[in-house]
């Protein structure tokens, strides 16, 4: 054997061993420490209120640490039911994302969030129905006067599609209907000053992200709040879900029992604009059926 | 056997160092060489499978025009996945942030180099220098503060598409066509330039005729360079582009590159499924493509020298 040949061989290995450590410390990652750490990813609609409750709840729980990660509903569901972290944050029912095995997973409801249509102040229109917003997200209105508005083109501004707000606002502001192919923007903020600036532009946020920059229009002359909502009159909401794969271990559960007490859901939820999953006066299921509580 | 020939014998010192250094450098390149295979390896598996487990034909995905991966098309019982509207996309805004820089860039280095040298290098190379360490999300910041409601101001609609992507694509890639641009030129042969002026030439004959023709190869790595940059930015594009999967009718409606649907997209989609899958195919493409700018660079280097 050649001397080049046993340099190789060695480096190959010393390279090999670099890879190997690596891969240890991954596998051996976080077990040395004390004290527990809750992970959860997914959605960004629910990950302030899930922080905000977690550093509280660390703040009490001394030694457990709530790790919270964005990356949006699809990662949040198929990382937790691959079993990579503990908690799976969703805008939607798992049965509705495709790919995903929801048997497996256990559904916490953890808070509502209501949807309302956003409209530039210039359009002259504050009411739509829902037949209208179709009309309009499915390009069979394309001017604001054929509406009542103003003459001005409508611009239609999407968030990305799989977007939690977008199936929402798909579900239940356009009865099932997609929305034809327009510009996106992947968060609620840039989707606001867009619309804030483009006359003519519509597009759709959490009532979190309503300020007087924009016009909230009512759904089928009701107004977006909260109260409307929780009583039902409303349409356009969805649940904020916390999954878990199978029934959750102790201190994940002890955690999402914090998350459902009176005290985060009177103080932080409202705060953050969403709404208390206990002053629901109804409830929906998968499928869409309302019952009264 | 006497203390020499012992000495002579065994290795020196030097000489195990020297053995040590060629192994550590040698692993060090192993590695990269593992961590490149790997990504391409991982890249390719997951992309191609759109085809081999998706069941997608290549030339839908390729030349199809319907963006919408979550909905079936109830003709051929397949999602539609064409993609061509977000390659068409990327290479558009890639072409025209090049062709609009290419000038300016020339200009400025020839400046720097041939007309003012002093100034050029205790001003311009700093600036530019400066401007290349700019991250991406400041010039897309920026575009989407000042170039957005410009243009809506100029053009109306929205404001958001091909045009915005390419200005912001040209601010960002100017720095680097110019600095390589600039370390061409400088690579001119000074007996060159000598010799034009001997023989009668203007300043702007010697430039034009001798100097550009020497850098041309050059220059066109350079600008070679800049477009793949281009090609692969994600964030300031897709922060002025739109991102609507649309086939662009003009330069001033929503369109969409390769970067801006994967970074939009890839938190919305499930591991595993076809609408994921999809978009590592997305990924595949902006790989190879990179690939392929890479292996233009090298046959321009190799064939593009003056004879």
């Amino acid at each position: 054997m050649s001397k080049s040949h046993r340099g190789a061989i060695v480096s190959t290995i010393v390279a090999v061993g670099i890879v190997a450590v690596f891969g240890t410390a991954y596998a051996a990652r976080d077990k040395g420490a004390t004290g527990t750490s809750i992970t959860a990813v997914g959605s960004t609609a629910l990950q302030p209120l899930v922080e905000a409750a977690g550093e509280e709840y660390a703040k009490a729980n001394l030694g457990t640490f709530i790790n919270v990660q964005g990356g949006g509903t699809g990662t949040g569901l198929s990382q937790v039911s691959q079993g990579a972290v503990d908690l799976g944050n969703s805008d939607v029912f798992a049965e509705e994302k495709e790919g995903i095995n929801a048997k497996k997973l256990v559904d916490h409801q953890v808070a509502v969030v209501g949807i309302a249509p956003l409209l530039n102040k210039e359009n002259g229109i504050k009411n739509l129905s829902t037949n209208q917003l179709k009309a309009i997200f499915t390009g069979k209105v394309t001017n604001w006067h054929q509406l009542g508005g103003k003459n001005q083109d409508i611009i239609i501004i999407n968030r990305a599609a799989g977007s939690g707000t977008r199936a929402t606002f798909e579900k239940w502001g356009l009865q099932g209907a997609q929305s034809i192919q327009a510009q996106e923007q992947d968060s609620s903020g840039m989707v606001r000053s867009i619309v804030a600036t483009t006359p003519g532009a519509i597009s759709y946020t959490a009532f979190g992200y309503i300020d007087k920059t924009v016009v909230a229009a009512s759904v089928n002359n009701i107004q977006p709040t909260n109260k409307n909502v929780s009583d039902g009159k409303y349409p356009i909401w969805s649940y904020e879900h916390v999954y878990t794969n199978g029934e959750p271990s102790k201190p994940v559960a002890k955690f999402l029992n914090y998350l459902m007490s009176k005290d985060i859901q009177s103080t932080l939820v409202p705060k953050l604009g969403y709404i208390s999953i206990h002053d629901m006066r109804i409830t929906r299921q998968v499928d869409g059926k309302v019952v009264e509580k | 056997m006497d203390n020499i020939t012992q000495k002579l014998m065994q290795k020196s010192e030097s000489t195990k160092k020297d053995s040590l250094g060629k192994m550590i450098s040698l692993a060090a390149l192993i590695l990269i060489v593992i961590v490149v295979v790997s990504i391409f390896a991982f890249v390719m598996s997951r992309g191609l499978s759109t085809f081999i487990t998706g069941g997608v034909h290549v030339k839908d995905f390729l030349f199809g025009s319907t963006w919408n991966p979550s909905v079936v098309n109830p003709q051929t019982k397949q999602p539609y996945i064409g993609a061509l509207p977000m390659i068409i996309g990327s290479f558009l805004v890639t072409f025209l942030a090049a062709i609009i820089a290419t000038p300016f860039a020339i200009g400025t280095s020839l400046f720097m180099t041939e007309i003012a040298q002093k100034r050029g290098a205790k001003i311009m190379q700093p600036v530019i220098e400066l401007l290349v360490g700019i991250p991406s999300v400041v010039y897309g910041f920026i575009g989407l503060t000042v170039v957005v409601p410009s243009i809506r101001h100029i053009f109306g609609g929205s404001g958001f598409g091909i045009l915005s992507g390419t200005i912001v694509l040209f601010v960002m890639i100017l720095p680097t066509i110019t600095s390589m641009t600039v370390d061409t030129l400088k690579s001119v042969p000074r007996h060159y330039r000598e010799s034009a002026l001997a023989i009668g030439a203007t300043r702007w004959q010697m430039i034009y005729k001798v100097v550009l023709r020497a850098a041309t190869p050059g220059i066109l790595t350079a600008i070679v360079f800049g477009m793949a940059r281009a090609f692969g930015e994600a964030l300031a594009v897709q922060m002025v582009i739109g991102n609507a999967a649309l086939m662009p009718h003009n330069l001033i409606s929503p369109a969409s590159t390769l970067t801006s649907v994967l970074t939009m997209g890839i938190g919305n989609t499930v591991m595993g499924s076809l609408q994921n899958d999809v978009l590592w195919t997305l990924a595949m493409i902006l790989l190879l493509m990179s690939l392929v700018f890479n292996l233009i660079v090298r046959a321009i280097g190799r064939k593009g020298e003056m004879k």
